[in-house]
């Protein structure tokens, strides 16, 4: 009976030795960065190089945590009190549920920094297999039969969501010939055949997913790891990314003539640095993002830098120069997008049938 | 001497079946056996050493990941203990005593196997979450518990709830109180009693309730997942920080940690094996 109760002992003890090791160093700033999917990578060398900067520039050290997940998943851990520093999401819509469900920081918030609080932007392009085999070129190639499409779920993936509103806009603009039409109130009779095609074209694109992953990086997996699908409608820097991790001799990336502009943005949340006492190193951490060295690094990590003039050429060189509209002009902003297309009851749920035929 | 051990050595008709039925039914458990516990894991270590063991001791030691390893450690040393407590007390009030209630608690009980982990995780958000019904208290006193430590512990200890506690209300039930009112009546106090007389008789029931409860605790992904917030090196367990690598296409890392993580489940094994060897001959 003693020696169970020793042995009992013995293990809790061995257990509790790994206990971590929690007090922080003095001297050090600490902040928490929430972001979306694909950053990972580029945000792993920003902190350095911030960290840096920071201690430059104050002799003040700094460490920067992360999480990762889907955009909308991320806003809703912060939403439910995951206590983010900055929040650098997908998409603007998702900062701003922030704002509207917690009131954790100012409605106005995308005006705090320039260019929408947008250090770098995006695009929506095609990965598919090697030599592009169902020869897919633009947006049409992608519901011919028997061809598989792979995109997250526009629920939870903000990825997913510009992939949707990309393609709404690319049937717009072959409808209508010119995107400015939209906002023209003369031609809303024909803006609104144009939007019957659009959802048409939406369902039947639907009809080609098999499967729906929460977040871009797991619908890259399903694509790039599982082998499932033809073509895999991501992010640009996920698409170069992928190629550049997995192989380019499995993939190539097809980049349709026309696209939407993804402005992934970021913001402080108020209440958090003001309660830490972090918002100088937040304001810092967030503005250095423009700075020529941070931008150069965005660009070198496959996103579009705002100020390409600091970036690499070479690197600025790999992005196409095919057309790009903006959820502003097409969609009429964030709100307006999300209500018609993602909410409940929007036209995802009305077209979207779980299978495929 | 592999034939001999499929053959049953009682003679009495009817208990021994022809040999080709016992071969049969053993290739069909040890195939079993093979294709669902022993090929995963060699899958698992080959992938994990493909890159040589330089790079599997640098992946399993980088500072992510023993942070991982530690709050794993952590976790289950809090959440083990706890249920032991409690599953110990509940199957003896259950088991050797009568009164109203009774399976309305053993069904309670069971709650956990029955709720999806992601459920039993999402409790814990609309509990404490910053909208949830506790959630504005514990903000106006600074109190973190989901997307922190003390929230992972939570869902942990909900979802390992019922291991020790159904391990042990079965066997206590079949043993009756028999020998507890015999030592009672020669004049043993209460707590000698549970000592003496009832600890002996279900401690390898109960060595099972904690080594299942341990393996719970320290591979829980889907509870855990939902209140850990995914902080880098701070609040993901191992079974998070593998989807984490796994995720960034860094597969020889994750499948580094993943057999860390089966090192972990062997090493519980070894340690049952030592204490029965032990308990045996001491």
């Amino acid at each position: 009976m003693n020696k169970i109760k020793i042995y009992i002992l013995k293990t809790v003890l061995l257990l509790f030795s790994g206990i971590p090791f929690l007090a922080n160093a003095a001297g050090t700033d600490e902040i928490l960065n929430v972001s979306y999917d694909p950053t990972r990578e580029l945000y792993r060398d920003y902190n350095v190089l911030f960290a840096k900067y920071w201690e430059k520039e104050t002799g003040r050290k700094v460490n920067i945590r992360q999480s990762h997940g889907g955009s909308g998943k991320q806003a809703r851990a912060v939403i439910d009190g995951l206590k983010a520093d900055v929040v650098t999401l997908a998409l603007a819509y998702d900062i701003d549920e922030i704002s509207a469900k917690s009131k954790l920081l100012q409605p106005n918030w995308q005006q705090n920094l320039p260019q929408n609080s947008s250090p770098y932007t995006s695009t929506i392009v095609f990965l598919v297999r090697k030599g592009n085999p169902k020869a897919i070129k633009d947006w049409n190639d992608l519901i011919k039969p028997g061809v598989e499409v792979i995109t997250p779920n526009p629920k939870t993936s903000g990825g997913a969501r510009w992939n949707h509103l990309a393609a709404w806009g690319y049937v717009l603009n072959r409808e209508l010939g010119d995107l400015k039409k939209i906002n023209d109130s003369d031609k809303a009779e024909e803006v609104r055949v144009a939007e019957k095609k659009a959802k048409e074209f939406i369902a039947e694109l639907y009809k080609h997913v098999p499967v729906l992953d929460s977040g871009a990086r797991g619908a890259t997996t399903t694509f790039a790891q599982r082998g499932i699908g033809d073509v895999l409608l991501a992010w640009e820097n996920e698409a170069f990314l992928s190629v550049n991790q997995l192989g380019a001799d499995k993939f190539d990336i097809v980049v349709p003539p026309i696209s939407i502009l993804a402005e992934p943005p970021v913001a402080i949340i108020d209440t958090v640095v003001d309660k830490r006492g972090t918002r100088k190193i937040t304001e810092a951490y967030l503005k250095h993002l423009y700075s020529p060295e941070a931008q150069k690094l965005a660009a070198r990590h496959f996103y579009r830098p705002v100020h390409p003039e600091n970036a690499d050429p070479a690197d600025i060189a790999r992005f196409s120069k095919s057309k790009l509209f903006t959820i502003d002009e097409v969609f009429g902003g964030w709100q307006k997008a999300q209500k018609a297309h993602f909410s409940d009851g929007g036209i995802f749920d009305q077209i979207y049938q779980p299978g495929y035929n | 001497m592999f034939i001999n051990i499929l053959r049953s050595t009682d003679k009495r008709p009817g208990l021994n079946p022809p040999l080709i039925v016992n071969m049969a039914i053993t290739v069909i458990a040890l195939g079993f056996l093979f294709m669902f516990v022993i090929m995963p894991l060699i899958i698992v270590l080959k992938e994990a050493f493909s890159a040589g063991l330089s790079l599997w001791w640098a992946s399993i030691t980088e500072k992510d990941a023993l942070s991982a390893l530690r709050l794993t450690l952590l976790v289950a040393a809090i959440a083990v203990p706890v249920n032991l407590v409690f599953g110990l007390a509940a199957s003896w009030a259950l088991a050797k005593f009568r009164f109203k209630g009774k399976s309305l608690i053993i069904t309670l009980i069971d709650l956990p196997f029955a709720v999806s982990p992601v459920v039993s995780g999402l409790i814990y958000v609309l509990l404490f979450g910053l909208h949830g019904w506790l959630g504005p208290w514990l903000g106006e006193h600074d109190i973190q518990i989901i997307f922190a430590v003390p929230g992972i512990v939570l869902a942990t200890v909900f979802v390992t709830f019922p291991f020790i506690a159904r391990e042990l209300i079965p066997l206590m039930s079949e043993q009756g109180t028999d020998e507890e009112q015999a030592a009672l009546s020669l004049g043993a106090s209460g707590w000698q009693t549970f000592r003496r007389v009832t600890l002996p008789n279900i401690k390898w029931g109960l060595m099972y309730g904690i080594i299942l409860c341990n393996a719970r605790a320290m591979g829980e992904f889907g509870a855990v997942s939902v209140v850990s917030g995914h902080i880098r090196g701070e609040t993901n367990t191992l079974p998070l920080q593998v989807e984490v690598l796994y995720n960034e296409y860094n597969f020889v890392a994750a499948f580094a940690v993943a057999s860390l993580l089966a090192g972990l489940a062997l090493v519980t094994l070894v340690l049952k094996s030592i204490v029965e060897w032990k308990t045996k001959h001491g």
